[in-house]
C-alpha cells in the first residue's frame, strides 16, 4: 500500500475502512488482488510524476498563474477565427453546461437521463429548422471529423470512391477527411476557386464531375471567408452526375444565409462551436451532421439519434434510440463508421444558445457581423499596399487581408500588433502560399467599433 | 462509518416538460445579441441586404421564441430529470470509470484566461496550456513507458482510429500494407477496438474468450500471421479479468510482424501498479476522461490519449507540443513531414487536457498508485458484498479476483422469475442511483451487469449499491410485473413502443419530423 495519506477524492483511503475492507475481503494486502498480473509484469518502483498538490487552493493558485502568464482574446484584442471563434457565451448557457447533473452525465437510459435526451433532441430540432433538414446527429467532434462522415456516407449511398473539394475549404479539415475517410472514399481531387471572387469555379467543376465521383463538398461561408453565391447551380450539376452535394456551413450565418436544405443539399455540416461554447483554446468544437430524413440517409449516419417516443403513460414524452443496430455499440465493426464518446456536452449548450437567440437573434446576430466585418474590411482596404478584401465575392465574418504591397511580412506585422495587445489575423503565408503575404481576419459581434479603429490604427503605425 | 441509506422514498424531479418548441410565442425575446454602432451602419449599409437572390435566406428559422427566464428554467428542469454522476453513487456506468469531476476543476476550466484562448494565438501567449499539455504527456508516458503521446482524440475510439491510421502508414512505409489487412481483437475488448480499425480500413477477427473466461492464446496463433496487420487488445477485459499471459499475445503478434496495440479504457487499476511497455505493447490509450477524472459531458467532449514507441511517433497527428530545453519554452510543431494529417482540429479537446493535468498534478504519484489500489479495494469488496444478494454471479475465471469490475449475470434470477436485467437496470433508477450497464453487445455473459465501484465511491456508496441489489433480485420474486414496469419513480415512465424506434414511419429525431411524421400542430 501506498503511504497512509487521506484522499479527499478517496474516501476509503483511511487506514481503518481500507482495514475493515480488507478484512471483509479476507485478504492481507491489495498485493493478493494484484497477485492477478504475473510479477514480471509489475512496476516495482515509485511513479516518477509530479505533485502532489494536496490543497486546492495550491492547485488553483497554481493553475491560475501558469494561465494568467499568457494572453487570452478578452484581454487582447483577438482577429482570429478559422474554425474557431470568439463570440459572445450567454449566461444562461453557461449556467446549463456547467450543471453537474448534464456535465457529469453519461451513457445512462433515457429514464433517469430523461432531461439529457430531451435537451439533445431539442438540439438536434433547432438546428434542423435552422439547416431546414430533419435528421441531425448527435455531435461528433468537431467539423472536419463531421465532413470526413459526409464524405463516407456519400461514398456508400453512391457506392463510387472519389471525393471532389472546393480548393478554399478548411485545409485542416481536408486532411482530418483525407485520412478519416481512406477506406471508403480514397481519391480526394480539388476543384478549383476563382481566385478574385472565391466562388467555386463551375467550369472546373463540371470538367472533374464524373461517374466516379461520389460526392462535392464544399464550404459556404469558405475557409477564405467568401459566401458561394451558386449552391443552386452547384447542387443541380452534382445530382446530375449521380453525386451527393455535402456542405460545410457555419450555423452562425445561416439567420442570413439561405438554409443548405432549401438549396438543395443532401449533407451539411459544421461547428456547434460558435453557438455559446467558448473557444477554450480549440477545446469547444463539436459537429453537426445534417440530413433529410430518408432511411438512405439515416442508414449511413453512424452517430447516435435520440428520438422521441411514447411511454406507457399517456401524453408523457419518452425518448430512445433511433435504428440503434446502425452503430458501432451494437454491432461493432459491422457497423457503419465507429461511435464513441465525441461532444454531447457543446451540442446542449448550442441549443439553449438557439433556444435564447430564436429567429430574431439569428438574423440580427448575422447581419450585424457582415457589417462590422465589410467596416472593417473597408478601413483595412484604405491603407497604403493593402488589399482588403482580397476576394471579392461577398464574405461573412472572415475575409482574407493581403499585405503584399506593404513590404513586410505577415509575421512581422503579426509580431508588432503583438507587442499593442492585439492578436492579428491568421498567417496564411505558409497555410495557403498562393495567397503570398495574406492573412485571414475575422470580425464578430465581440467587436466594437473601438476595437476596430484601434486595429486599423495599430497596422497605421506598423506599416 | 457513515449512514448507508438506501433510498426507498426518493422519487427524481419529474417537470412533464412540454418540448422547448411547444413554448413558442412569436415576438418573444431570450436574448438581443449586440448592434454595430451607427457609424458601421453608416459606413457599408446593410450588408446582407445586398446578397443576391437565393443567397440571403427568405425566411428566419423557426426557433423557438421563449423568453430568458423560461429558457433557463425549462433547462434547469431538464437538468434536474438527469442524473449526473457528480450526484449519485454511480458505480452503474462499469467500464466507464465514473468517478468524482471536481469542481475546482470547472473552476479552472471556465477561468477566462483560458476559455477565450484561441488555439492560433502566439505559442509565447498560451506558454500556460502548453506547459500542462507537455506535463501531462510526460505523467502519461511514465504510467505506460511508452514514449511519445497525442493528446488530440476526442475519445477512445478515436484513440484506437488514430493508432489504426498510424498502423496503417506503418504498414505502408514498410511496403506491407496490401498483404497486411486484418486486425485481431477480442470479444471482451471494447466494440471500439472492432469498430475503428474497420473504419480506418481493416478486415476484423475476433476472438472468442475460452471456457475459463480468459482470451485464448492457441485461437490468436491459428488467426495470427503474415495479413496480420496488428491486435487490439482491452486488459483487463471488460469482464475485469487480467490477462496474465499478455506478453505473450504481444510476442505472437509481433513474432508475425504484426503490431501491438492496448485499450487501456479500464486502466485505471493499474497506475503505478504496471504499465502497458512492459508487456510489450507498441501502442496504447488511456480513456483521459475515465481515468483522469475529466466529467463525460453526457458523452464527450473527452480525450483518448494514445501514446507510442519511437518507432511510430514520427506518424503523430500534427501538431505535437514540444520543449526547448534551452529556453524552457513550449512550443507547437507542425513541421512533422510523415504524420498521418490531422484526425481532429487545433490541439483536440483543450479544456479536458487542463482538467486532467489539475488532477494528476494534485494526486502526485502516490495518489495515482492510490488511485489503482483502492479502485481494485473497492470492487472487491463490492463483489463481497453481492454475496448477499439472489443469484447474482460473475462466470469466468474461478478462484480469481477481478481487478476493476466485474461482468456479472442474472441469468439465474431470469430463469427463475421472467425479470431480465434490462428490468433490473431500470428499476435500479427509482433509488436514485442511475441505470447500470449492463454490457456491449453481443451479450455473451448472459443478463449482464456490468458496475465500477472505482476509487472516489466511499463503503457507504458500496453497501447502498449493493442493498439496492438485494432489494430488486427479491422483488423479482415477490412481484415481477413491478419490476418488469419500472421505472416508477424516474423523471418518465417505460417505453411504450420499442419497435417505433426502429420504424422509418415512426422515428422522429428532430421536432420537425415530429410534427411531419406524427401530425402534432
Amino acid at each position: 500500500m501506498a503511504e497512509a495519506e487521506v484522499y479527499p477524492y478517496i474516501p476509503n483511503s483511511v487506514p481503518e475502512v481500507k482495514q475493515k475492507m480488507l478484512d471483509t475481503i479476507g485478504i492481507e494486502s491489495v498485493e493478493e488482488i494484484y497477485k492477478e498480473i504475473p510479477d514480471h509484469l509489475r512496476l516495482k518502483r515509485r511513479l516518477n510524476t509530479p505533485g502532489p498538490i494536496r490543497s486546492e487552493y495550491a492547485l488553483k493558485r497554481h493553475c491560475e498563474e501558469l494561465l494568467e502568464a499568457g494572453a487570452d482574446c478578452k484581454r487582447y484584442i483577438g482577429f482570429l477565427g478559422g474554425g474557431v471563434y470568439h463570440h459572445h457565451v450567454p449566461s444562461v448557457v453557461t449556467t446549463i453546461m456547467e450543471r453537474d447533473e448534464f456535465l457529469t452525465s453519461y451513457v445512462g437510459d433515457a429514464f433517469a437521463d430523461h432531461g439529457k435526451w430531451q435537451a439533445q433532441f431539442e438540439y438536434a430540432s433547432c438546428m434542423a429548422e435552422l439547416l431546414e433538414m430533419d435528421m441531425v446527429n448527435t455531435p461528433t467532434y468537431d467539423w472536419g471529423m463531421a465532413a470526413a462522415t459526409a464524405i463516407r456516407m456519400a461514398g456508400r449511398i453512391t457506392g463510387r470512391d472519389e471525393a471532389l473539394y472546393a480548393g478554399s475549404i478548411g485545409p485542416e479539415r481536408l486532411s482530418c477527411m483525407k485520412n478519416y475517410a481512406w477506406s471508403a472514399v480514397p481519391a480526394f481531387t480539388e476543384v478549383a476557386f476563382d481566385e478574385k471572387t472565391g466562388l467555386v469555379d463551375l467550369a472546373d467543376l463540371k470538367a472533374k464531375l464524373s461517374d466516379k465521383a461520389a460526392v462535392f463538398y464544399f464550404e459556404t461561408p469558405s475557409f477564405l471567408g467568401t459566401i458561394e453565391t451558386q449552391c443552386a447551380e452547384i447542387a443541380k450539376l452534382v445530382h446530375d452526375a449521380g453525386a451527393q452535394v455535402a456542405v460545410g456551413a457555419d450555423p452562425m450565418s445561416l439567420g442570413v444565409l439561405e438554409a443548405p436544405g432549401v438549396w438543395g443539399a443532401d449533407i451539411a455540416v459544421g461547428d456547434v462551436q460558435p453557438l455559446g461554447v467558448p473557444m477554450q483554446c480549440g477545446g469547444g468544437t463539436g459537429g453537426y451532421v445534417a440530413t433529410q430524413d430518408e432511411p438512405k440517409y439515416t442508414g449511413e449516419l453512424p452517430s447516435l439519434l435520440f428520438g422521441v417516443t411514447p411511454t406507457i403513460v399517456d401524453g408523457e414524452y419518452g425518448f430512445g434510440e433511433v435504428f440503434f443496430e446502425r452503430t458501432s455499440y451494437a454491432s461493432r465493426e459491422k457497423a457503419k463508421d465507429f461511435l464513441g464518446t465525441m461532444a454531447q456536452l457543446h451540442g446542449i449548450g448550442a441549443g439553449v444558445y438557439l433556444s435564447l437567440m430564436g429567429p430574431q437573434g439569428m438574423v440580427e446576430i448575422g447581419e450585424g457581423i457582415m457589417q462590422r466585418s465589410a467596416y472593417l474590411a473597408k478601413e483595412l482596404g484604405a491603407l497604403p499596399g493593402v488589399t482588403a478584401p482580397k476576394l471579392s465575392g461577398p464574405f461573412f465574418q472572415e475575409f482574407v487581408v493581403d499585405f503584399g504591397g506593404t513590404g513586410k511580412t505577415v509575421a512581422e506585422i503579426n509580431k508588432a500588433l503583438l507587442e499593442r495587445k492585439i492578436f492579428g489575423g491568421k498567417d496564411l503565408s505558409t497555410m495557403c502560399p498562393d495567397l503570398g503575404q495574406s492573412a485571414l481576419y475575422c470580425v464578430t459581434e465581440v467587436h466594437t467599433k473601438g476595437d476596430l479603429d484601434t486595429l486599423v490604427g495599430a497596422l497605421k503605425e506598423i506599416l | 462509518m457513515g449512514i448507508v441509506k438506501v433510498r426507498k422514498n426518493y422519487h427524481q424531479a419529474r417537470w412533464d416538460e412540454p418540448m422547448i418548441m411547444e413554448m413558442s410565442t412569436p415576438g418573444v425575446r431570450g436574448i438581443i445579441p449586440p448592434e454595430p454602432e451607427a457609424e458601421i451602419v453608416d459606413a457599408v449599409g446593410d450588408v446582407a441586404g445586398a446578397l443576391p437572390e437565393g443567397t440571403r435566406r427568405k425566411s428566419p428559422p423557426a426557433l423557438p421564441e421563449v423568453d430568458q427566464k423560461r429558457v433557463l428554467s425549462h433547462f434547469l428542469h431538464l437538468s434536474q430529470e438527469t442524473l449526473g454522476s457528480n450526484l449519485c453513487a454511480d458505480l452503474s456506468q462499469g467500464t466507464c470509470t465514473m468517478k468524482y469531476n471536481p469542481r475546482i476543476n470547472e473552476d479552472l476550466a471556465n477561468d477566462p484566461h483560458f476559455a477565450y484562448m484561441h488555439p492560433w494565438q502566439d505559442d509565447e501567449t498560451m506558454q500556460g496550456i502548453l506547459h500542462m499539455y507537455w506535463t501531462f504527456e510526460q505523467i502519461l508516458k511514465e504510467v505506460s513507458g511508452m514514449d511519445r503521446f497525442t493528446l488530440q482524440p476526442g475519445g477512445g475510439a478515436h484513440a484506437v482510429f488514430t493508432a489504426a491510421s498510424i498502423i496503417r502508414a506503418y504498414h505502408r512505409d514498410r511496403g506491407e500494407l496490401e498483404q497486411r489487412d486484418e486486425v485481431v481483437t477480442t470479444m471482451f475488448s471494447h466494440p471500439c477496438d472492432a469498430a475503428s480499425p474497420h473504419t480506418a480500413g481493416f478486415k476484423i477477427v475476433t476472438l472468442m474468450p475460452k471456457e475459463d473466461g480468459y482470451p485464448d492464446l492457441d485461437a490468436l496463433k491459428a488467426v495470427v500471421g503474415p495479413h496480420t496487420a496488428a491486435v487490439h487488445i482491452t486488459n483487463p477485459e471488460d469482464t475485469g479479468i487480467y490477462n496474465p499471459i499478455i506478453d505473450q499475445f504481444v510476442e505472437v503478434v509481433h513474432d508475425a510482424g504484426g503490431v501491438c496495440y492496448n485499450d487501456q479504457a479500464n486502466g485505471n487499476v493499474l497506475l503505478g501498479i504496471a504499465r502497458t511497455r512492459d508487456a510489450g505493447f507498441d501502442l496504447c490509450h488511456f480513456n483521459v476522461h475515465k481515468t483522469f477524472g475529466t466529467p463525460h459531458g453526457g458523452s464527450g467532449p473527452g480525450t483518448g490519449a494514445m501514446g507510442c514507441r519511437d518507432e511510430f511517433a514520427k506518424y503523430l497527428p500534427y501538431p505535437t507540443v514540444e520543449k526547448d530545453e534551452k529556453t524552457g519554452k513550449y512550443y507547437l510543431d507542425y513541421d512533422r513531414p510523415e504524420s498521418i494529417g490531422k484526425i481532429k482540429g487545433f490541439l483536440g479537446s483543450a479544456g479536458v487536457v487542463l482538467r486532467a493535468y489539475a488532477w494528476a498534478v494534485m494526486m502526485g504519484p502516490d495518489g495515482l498508485r492510490e488511485t489503482a489500489e483502492m479502485s481494485a479495494l473497492n470492487n472487491n469488496y463490492f463483489l463481497k458484498m453481492l454475496e448477499k444478494v439472489p443469484d447474482v454471479y460473475y462466470p469466468y475465471a474461478e478462484g480469481h479476483r477481478r481487478l476493476e469490475e466485474a461482468r456479472c449475470s442474472w441469468i439465474k434470477l431470469t430463469e427463475k422469475t421472467g425479470v431480465g436485467t434490462d428490468d433490473i437496470l431500470r428499476r435500479v433508477g427509482d433509488f436514485g442511483l442511475q441505470h447500470y450497464w449492463s454490457s456491449h453487445h453481443p451479450w455473451v455473459v448472459p443478463e449482464p451487469m456490468t458496475l465500477e465501484p472505482c476509487e472516489t465511491f466511499s463503503i457507504e456508496d458500496l453497501e447502498e449499491y449493493a442493498q439496492v441489489l438485494e432489494i430488486i433480485a427479491k422483488e423479482a420474486y415477490d412481484d415481477p410485473e413491478m419490476v418488469k414496469n419500472a421505472p416508477h419513480k424516474c423523471a418518465v415512465h417505460k417505453r411504450a413502443a420499442e419497435e417505433e424506434l426502429d420504424d422509418p414511419d415512426k422515428w422522429a429525431t428532430t421536432w420537425k419530423a415530429y410534427q411531419r411524421k406524427h401530425g402534432k400542430k
